[in-house]
């Protein structure tokens, strides 16, 4: 299960990072925050699985579609999809993914090993957010408040001074 | 595998290295910001993940982080998007090959 699941998220993201046609990247990315999903779900994180599918595949996936779309992305560009510097970049994320693993597989030891699944339903992470974790959900409704304004005008500004 | 951690931790870092990729390799503006989301998710796999093998998942720290990081990735997309659109109108183009000046 683990296994199909880890399958399915990566060739989804590599698919997205590949895939010249930005419209196809764009499902591809879904299938990939699809597969985190279910492995939220695998986790036992009901909550975050959900509140994944609908955030990323509900929300982010059809604004990029629209930000492509109205961006003519779906047209190919002419100088190919990677950028000039792609020698640079590629190194960099190989490096990175390369510290990364070397620093899991050689803690692989003093992780903790197999636990029983957390009995937390959603009463309880109610009950946390509305107590332990109400300051950062107050900001948070803040910045989610301030983000919709700001995305509005700068997304409105340009259109206006033209006029 | 010793750890049913280790494999979640290797498939984080894996995804996260190919956010990175994409961000860095990418010409268009929209994809470096879907580069960029496949990076905050890879983070939020860990924190579920420790959050699932930890002495004490009833504490829920890491499920909490994790939800509020998803929230901020979902502002931060809308905002990154709006901008993405504003700089389209502007210059008429994603290409960020070609959005080398400061000065419009």
């Amino acid at each position: 299960m683990f296994y199909l699941i880890a399958a399915l998220t990566l060739a989804g993201a590599l698919a997205a990072m590949t895939l010249k046609q930005m419209v196809h990247a764009a499902l591809a990315v879904t299938v990939a925050f699809a597969g985190l999903a279910l492995f939220f779900l695998n986790l036992d994180a009901q909550f975050a699985g959900f509140a994944q599918i609908l955030v990323y595949i509900g929300a982010v996936a059809i604004l990029v579609v629209f930000a492509i779309l109205l961006t003519h992305g779906a047209e190919l560009p002419k100088g190919g999809v990677f950028s000039r510097t792609w020698f640079v970049g590629l190194p960099i994320a190989a490096g990175i993914f390369a510290v990364l693993g070397w620093a899991v597989i050689a803690s692989s030891k003093a992780l903790p090993s197999e636990a029983a699944a957390p009995a937390v339903n959603v009463h309880d992470i109610g009950v946390a957010l509305v107590g332990r974790y109400v300051l950062p959900l107050e900001i948070l409704a803040l910045l989610l408040t301030a983000a919709t304004i700001g995305a509005v005008m700068v997304a409105l500004h340009e259109k206006e001074r033209a006029k | 595998m010793s750890s049913p951690l280790t494999g979640y931790l290797v498939v984080a870092a894996l995804l996260f290295s190919i956010g990175l990729a994409g961000a860095l390799v990418r010409r268009n503006a929209i994809m470096v910001l879907i580069g960029i989301e496949l990076m905050l998710n890879a983070a939020n796999l860990n924190f579920i993940a420790f959050w699932r093998y930890s002495p004490h998942p009833e504490a829920l720290t890491g499920m909490m982080f994790a939800i509020f990081s998803i929230a901020v990735a979902a502002a931060e997309a809308a905002v990154g998007l709006g901008l993405v659109i504003a700089i389209h109108r502007h210059t008429g183009t994603t290409d960020l090959d070609k959005m080398n000046r400061m000065k419009g």
